[in-house]
């Protein structure tokens, strides 16, 4: 399994990061040296083995559905690099 | 229906969105309640920060379950919640957790009906998820060039319940809907409010030459919130690809956004390729294992669904199916009624009642049954004086007018209004006996065979007692005294 410059560009796009020229075929390099190391568990026999999706062996953690008190506004908002209000403020993003 | 029209059929599908009404989050301890101040209900948790851990909340889980079930889906017992990744502000981890190749419930049906016409309607999953946050664009108080976001809605409990394209018309979708939304409340798991956005729907639409087996280019509908703008937004678009097929042009793939003030539909983006939202399974999360015997029992908890109601109302109280269909349209309307006749026990009286005065006064009030405020028990009071003939029907509208405002009881009413019906015979005689000694030329007409005066001589004899007089015992005293 290989990858491509094309599909360094997508990925990149995807995540919203603009690469340089320099960047996407160093990135190519790296992902694919990684991409081949992994590659190593292939040749373990898989056989029968179910997909592993948590590596835990635990299952069914819940909550109860009961209300723990919230951030004040004002704590929840501290991060916000702008703000209006009680609002986050951001670019104008409605699609039109 | 245009001729064009008639050549072509529409293929539809429904996604719908309905909000869990658990008291918290999905996946923290944060209120979940609806109209808070903006970013009120927040925590580490919902606001995406690094590090933080999501908690089920068992409440949703039970809650999905419950709507699968009623909709005739396996419940899977192996559960995997995944990262569906993309960027908007008011998704603050840039993923939503969502199910995906293993949804909670998947291959469901429910049956609707439109002109009579009973449709299978399958479901291909329903599957957990949380919600994002809210965006503010246009009010006067957002400066220009930016939005704001309230993430108090991020991290609400939804099912997003997702149809086969089995759906042919913008009946059926309407059909369908309202479906859901009797189902969801029924089972008491959303509050089925689309205004309020808590049930939302998107559709995707495509439309083809009736015969033909291929689907044509489908675009998605969103911003239909209101079960007659999803029924207006498809007749549209079904209309717009119509046209555009008519006129040798294609459909293209694209979201388009309904609006309900122009009757039209804006296209927001043409999608140049599906998206890539790269889901995998959130490693933050253990394995959710449904066990047989939960899914049991929550069946046994289940109540009594619409349409297994409406068909007991017909067989228990003989009631027609228009009617056991209305009375059971709400799960509080059809317990209001059982409730009220079993005090009574005259199924058809109670019935007259519920669907006549007490549903004009929800409609004139705009109210849900459960804010009515006539209990069962003042109500089943009213009847039985009526079936017992103390008052007349006009009297106890009357009384049934002061019952809304007062806490008085009808017999304490009708006494104090003096509405009680004179049932004694011998009164009603005497009373008969002066109305037609008043009118001789009209007694005579009569026993020439005019008889369509007998309405007269009721009304006379009605006026003379106030309207106490029982005009059943009136009646028949009247047609005695008048009979050769």
């Amino acid at each position: 399994m290989s990858i491509s410059t094309d599909q360094v560009e997508k990925i990149a796009a995807l995540a919203n990061l603009n690469l340089s020229e320099d960047e996407k075929s160093k990135f190519t390099v790296q992902l694919n040296t990684i991409l081949e190391y992994v590659e190593k568990l292939n040749e373990l026999d898989t056989e029968g083995v179910s997909p592993l999706s948590h590596p835990l062996d635990l299952k069914n953690v819940f909550r109860k559905d009961e209300v723990q008190p919230s951030l004040p506004v004002e704590k929840a908002l501290e991060n916000a690099p702008a703000r209006s209000k009680n609002y986050f403020k951001v670019p104008r993003v409605i699609r039109k | 229906m245009t001729i064009s029209e008639d050549k072509y059929e529409a293929v539809i599908g429904l996604e719908v969105h309905a909000q869990l009404s658990t008291i918290t989050k999905i996946f923290c301890g944060c209120s979940a309640r609806f109209g808070a101040e903006p970013n009120s209900q927040t925590c580490p948790v919902c606001l995406g920060m690094p590090g933080v851990l999501p908690v089920l909340n068992e409440k949703a889980v039970e809650f999905a379950i419950k709507m699968g079930l009623a909709t005739n889906c396996t419940i899977s017992e192996h559960n995997v919640f995944a990262r569906k990744n993309y960027f908007y502000p008011d998704l603050p981890k840039g993923y939503q957790i969502s199910q995906f190749e293993h949804p909670i419930c998947k291959n469901g049906r429910v049956e609707v009906e439109t002109d009579g016409e009973k449709h299978t309607i399958r479901i291909n999953r329903i599957h957990l998820e949380e919600d994002a946050g809210k965006s503010v664009h246009d009010e006067d108080f957002v400066d220009a060039g930016s939005s704001l976001v309230d993430l108090n809605r991020c991290g609400t409990p939804l099912i997003e319940i997702v149809t086969e394209p089995d759906l042919r018309t913008p009946q059926q979708a309407h059909a369908y809907l309202s479906l859901i939304r009797q189902l969801v409340r029924y089972l008491r798991i959303c509050d089925g409010n689309m205004e309020q956005g808590s049930l939302r729907c998107d559709a995707n639409v495509s439309v083809r030459r009736k015969g033909e087996t291929e689907l044509g280019t489908k675009t998605e509908l969103k911003n239909m919130n209101s079960l007659r703008n999803v029924e207006n937004a498809l007749t549209y678009e079904i209309q717009r690809q119509v046209s555009l097929l008519e006129s040798g042009r294609t459909v293209e793939q694209a979201t388009l956004l309904w609006d309900p003030s122009s009757g039209t539909a804006q296209i927001m983006r043409v999608k140049e390729e599906a998206h890539d939202y790269r889901y995998f399974p959130d490693p933050d999360l253990v394995r959710l294992e449904i066990a047989e015997d939960y899914v049991r029992q929550l069946k046994k908890m289940l109540p009594e669904l619409p349409a297994v109601r409406r068909q007991r109302f017909m067989d228990q109280y003989g009631l027609p199916e228009y009617d056991a269909e209305i009375l059971t349209s709400s799960r509080e309307l059809a317990d209001y009624y059982e409730q009220t006749v079993k005090i009574i026990n005259d199924a058809k009286l109670v019935s007259n009642w519920v669907l006549g005065d007490v549903l004009r006064v929800l409609n004139d009030k705009k109210i849900e049954i459960k804010e009515f405020p006539i209990s069962e028990i003042r109500f089943a009071e009213l009847l039985k004086l009526i079936r017992e003939g103390k008052i007349s029907s006009s009297a106890a509208k009357k009384v049934f007018d002061v019952l809304l405002t007062s806490d008085k009881s009808a017999d304490v009413i009708v006494k104090e209004m003096g509405l009680i019906q004179v049932s004694d015979d011998s009164a009603i005689e005497s009373m008969v006996k002066e109305v037609l000694a008043e009118y001789p030329d009209e007694v005579n007409a009569y026993k020439n065979g005019k008889t369509g005066l007998i309405g007269f001589f009721v009304g006379q004899v009605m006026r003379k007692s106030a309207g106490k007089a029982n005009p059943k015992i009136v009646n028949s005293i009247l047609l005695r005294l008048l009979s050769p």
